[in-house]
């Protein structure tokens, strides 16, 4: 008897779909002819707001802003009039073609973008003319500070070749914009949102006639980061329009507080899709705006390694506080000789007076007693050599700590004690990052924690990645003499004296060897330095400053770390903020 | 062939299954026609050579004894598997740059060939085993002939033939018998077992898949358009009305709404231009089609050649109303072909060897000599 039973059962559910044919051809037949003869469904794409950037305390740095877009319907695209539509566009009949041409199924082309206000009620007046035509409404960003603070906040654009095939960006549209550059394309997905979309049916004429259904937008996420505006903007007002970089972090907590990098770009030009003349010029400018020099550039330190010198004698006792040396002017050591700066000399010094005055003779002598190893050894525990990990552009750059062993691997050659005279005092094979500075200046100002930087605003007090294994009284002694360079009578950074502000500091000259030797300009005159850090007594704001060509760091990078400081900290005593 | 086996072929079904198989060919060259002039997409023309690649199979397949298909069932079985494996090791050439016209159909699919090479092995084992089925007798075939292949499909994913496995599976085991505690056994698993393999479902599914369950229960959520091609299925039915609008006078076909026009919405693109009377027709030959088999399975002189018909006539009843269910919004899109209608080769050709061993039982009904 199953057989019957299966024969009644498969009856009843063909008598369903019996009913539902009925249903669907007889009752509601006239109305769904209907839709299909005069109607088309039309599926609209709602753009999703990206979530904005904010800086650390609240000032949105973007906006955005609705632009318009003229597309054509896929179904209308084999029976278009490619004549008329490229003259109400006032696009190349060429141009028309190939974008039909080049089209992917089911999805609207875009054939003209960045409609101005006038273009847009031009268009929308003739639209019922042109079946398959429409104007699409989406969102461009818009960066309030233009080139300010570009390179860490970055820019939109559409996917390249290469993301379109990444697995985690295949649904997302061939028109959309997603962020290509630093914190924009670091937190892409964050801010980046779903477009929501609106099913509409309209009429032969391509008018609205109902809202099917919907799919709501998902915005993107706002975003805090640990930048302050108003710093980053005073401290790029200060470069003026020098080429270099600047870095101001809060020592106890690793944040960046302003990065800079100049010349800068403005990134709206990438809001809408650059024009290939924009990209090029960019692209090809000689003073390469697109460079991130505070983690893509390494210079020689300079003077300003002399704090790592100082370090690593103190700790390994080569030197302590009252040892003095005279400086006559320079030493010889063979054939060579090493200058000091100032040719006269400097007269006998202890540790104090010989870095509050930038002695070279000292520093060569405390770094022959030191070794090179030892030196290498503090570097590398203060950061030299290794990159901080700031995925704000691929290849930051980790600088580099020479030793005795990689001088044998790399060259074949031993080491010179001549080599070790001039890495003593930043030169040689020495390079840092601007970053790199400004992160060793912090350990010194919060006494030997290393932290983690980064351009997010922490939720919590960011810990230590770890404590440094240097005495207390090392970083007591080197951070009064840092005082006295910019505070003391003879001290290099005088010109960082600051009535508001205690400023510690040390300036710094890295030498540039230039492969056009001879050329007279101040193009390839020295790098400038200076690294600081304010208020004394209480560190608030660690910075380091470097001016590409800017000659002498006292006279080139000490007056924009000094403007960059005072900002900041008035700002803060007027707030009444006690960190 | 002899002169016996003629006498007692089912020329009924063969007529049904053929009239299937024109109106199928006939409504892929309109879902396909070009709307300009231009080239005619060859669908229908690779289809009609499959229609004579079937009759073929199926010829041969009504000249053995069916017996044999019994004593073969274990290697059928064995080869079935191994075609499975090799899709999934050599993973399926010719997706990819036509994905979007063909969602998982391909010119050949081993999971098609599968089901049925399923069916007569798991029909050939119940048929040796001693009814009614113990708790542990069911576990053990479920593990031993269905966990491996349902997994394999999950994977390619093939979900819908997954699914018609599963009920397959199900459905035989009851019909065989099974001990009274079983049904209720059977029932909790099922219940129990239902969001853990709803998981594993879930995430063996392609975004797309998802899209379509997700669309089926919320049509308000609709991430991916899929609330709109069910629209568009039903707009395609409905707009038939009474009596269609005529033989290619289809517009939701050429129109390019739907990818799978011709292989899993075929029939809408049916009602369109048949109408109600044209779909009532159709469906009132597949029911005639049905209660032929049921009436095969009935008649059959064995055991084996009765469970057998029996879960033939399940499964490709099964496929005549998810398919049809799902055009007309019914049930959710799972992407299950309309048996002897839809563009494709391999669901063409095992179908038309299914309807082979159905009329193979049957035109042996009468013969006692083993």
């Amino acid at each position: 008897m199953t057989e019957r039973k299966i024969a009644y059962v498969i009856t009843l559910i063909f008598l369903v779909l019996g009913g539902r044919l009925f249903q669907l051809q007889l009752i509601q037949g006239n109305e769904l002819r209907r839709l299909s003869e005069e109607n088309r469904l039309q599926r609209i794409k709602i753009p999703s707001p990206r979530g904005v950037i904010y800086d650390r305390n609240g000032i949105p740095l973007v906006e955005n802003m609705p632009y318009y877009c003229v597309i054509l319907l896929p179904e209308a695209a084999d029976t278009v009039d490619i004549e008329s539509i490229s003259e109400l566009l006032g696009v190349s009949k060429e141009d028309v073609q190939k974008k039909i041409e080049d089209r992917k199924p089911f999805e609207p082309i875009r054939l003209k973008e960045r409609l101005s206000m006038k273009e847009v009620a031009f268009i929308e007046a003739r639209l019922s003319d042109y079946p398959g035509i429409q104007i699409e409404v989406d969102l461009a960003r818009h960066y309030l500070y233009g080139d300010v603070g570009a390179h860490v906040i970055g820019y939109l654009g559409k996917l390249n070749p290469e993301q379109a095939k990444s697995p985690g960006l295949k649904d997302i549209p061939a028109e959309a914009f997603i962020g290509q550059w630093g914190i924009e394309k670091l937190f892409d997905d964050i801010l980046r949102g779903v477009p929501g979309e609106k099913i509409i049916e309209v009429d032969a004429l391509g008018r609205e006639l109902r809202v099917v259904g919907e799919v709501p937008t998902v915005k993107g996420k706002d975003l805090h980061i640990s930048i302050d505006i108003q710093l980053q903007k005073e401290a790029e007002t200060a470069f003026g329009n020098r080429a270099g970089a600047l870095v101001a972090l809060k020592p106890d907590t690793g944040e960046i507080l302003a990065l800079v990098s100049r010349p800068s770009f403005d990134p709206n030009l990438f809001a809408k899709g650059i024009s290939p003349e924009d990209w090029l010029r960019l692209r090809d400018d000689g003073r390469f705006p697109m460079l991130n020099r505070a983690l893509q550039s390494q210079y020689p330190p300079g003077s300003v390694f002399k704090i790592v010198t100082a370090i690593s004698a103190l700790e390994k006792e080569a030197i302590n506080l009252e040892t003095k040396i005279t400086c006559s002017g320079g030493l010889t050591h063979g054939k060579w000789s090493f200058r000091c700066w100032k040719k006269a000399g400097h007269g006998t010094l202890s540790f104090h007076d010989a870095l509050v005055q930038s002695c070279d003779v000292y520093f060569y002598t405390a770094g022959r007693r030191t070794g090179i190893n030892s030196i290498a050894e503090y570097a590398r525990e203060l950061g030299v050599g290794s990159p901080c990990g700031l995925e704000l552009v691929k290849g930051e750059k980790p600088g580099f700590m020479p030793d005795e062993n990689w001088k044998i691997k790399a060259k074949g050659q031993p080491w010179y004690q001549g080599e070790t005279y001039i890495t003593s005092i930043g030169q040689g094979y020495v390079l840092m990052t601007p970053l790199q500075v400004a992160r060793l200046i912090s350990i010194v100002a919060n006494g030997g924690y290393m932290y983690d930087v980064t351009l997010i605003l922490p939720e919590e007090t960011p810990k230590p990645i770890k404590r440094l294994n240097i005495s207390q009284k090392t970083f007591e002694i080197l951070r009064n003499a840092l005082w006295g360079v910019v505070n003391e009578p003879g001290g290099t950074a005088h010109s960082a004296r600051s009535k508001i502000v205690e400023i510690a500091g040390k300036t710094g000259t890295a030498q540039v060897r230039s492969s056009k030797a001879g050329s007279a300009s101040g193009r390839f005159g020295d790098h400038a330095w200076f690294t600081a850090y304010a208020p004394y007594e209480n560190p608030q704001v660690a910075i380091a400053v470097l001016v590409e060509h800017g000659g002498h760091g006292a006279s080139a990078a000490a007056p924009i770390a000094k403007a960059a400081i005072e900002a900041y900290i008035s700002r803060h005593l007027k707030a009444g903020e006690d960190e | 062939m002899n002169k016996y086996l003629i006498k007692n072929f089912d020329w009924f079904m063969l007529t049904t299954v053929l009239l299937i198989s024109l109106i199928g060919v006939i409504t892929i060259f309109s879902a396909t026609r070009p709307l300009e002039e231009g080239g005619h997409s060859n669908f229908y023309i690779k289809q009609f050579i499959w229609v004579f690649i079937g009759i073929i199979g199926l010829i041969t397949v009504v000249s053995f004894d069916y017996v044999w298909l019994g004593r073969a069932s274990y290697i059928i079985y064995v080869l079935g598997i191994g075609l499975l494996l090799a899709t999934y090791i050599i993973g399926r050439a010719g997706g990819g740059a036509q994905r979007w016209i063909s969602l998982g159909v391909f010119s050949f699919q081993p999971s098609e060939l599968f089901k049925l090479c399923f069916v007569v092995m798991f029909t050939r084992y119940l048929t040796l085993i001693k009814a009614p089925l113990s708790g542990w007798a069911v576990i053990k075939a479920f593990l031993a002939f269905t966990a491996l292949p349902f997994f394999l499909l999950l994977k390619q994913p093939d979900l819908g033939t997954a699914l018609i496995l599963i009920l397959l599976f199900a459905f035989l085991t009851l019909i065989r018998g099974v001990k009274r505690n079983v049904v209720f056994f059977l029932l909790i698993a099922g219940i129990i077992s239902i969001p853990f393999l709803g998981n594993i479902f879930w995430d063996e599914l392609r975004d797309y898949q998802k899209n379509r369950l997700v669309a089926f229960m919320e049509p308000d959520v609709d991430p991916s358009g899929i609330g709109y091609q069910i629209t568009q299925s039903k707009v395609a039915i409905g707009s038939g009305k009474f009596l269609g609008k005529g033989f290619l006078k289809g517009t939701q076909g050429p129109f390019r709404f739907l990818p799978e026009k011709h292989t899993d919405f075929i029939f809408s693109m049916f009602a369109e231009e048949w109408g109600f009377l044209g779909s009532i027709v159709l469906l009132l030959i597949y029911l005639g089609f049905v209660y032929r088999s049921i009436d095969t399975a009935k008649n059959a002189k064995d055991d084996f050649g009765r469970l057998l018909a029996t879960g033939i006539t399940f499964m490709l009843s099964m496929y005549i109303v998810f398919n049809m269910g799902m055009a007309m919004g019914l049930l959710p899109i799972i992407g299950i072909p309309l048996p002897f209608m839809s563009y494709g080769g391999t669901a063409l050709l095992s179908n038309f060897i299914a309807v082979g061993i159905l009329i193979s039982i049957r035109a042996r009904r009468f013969d006692l000599f083993y």
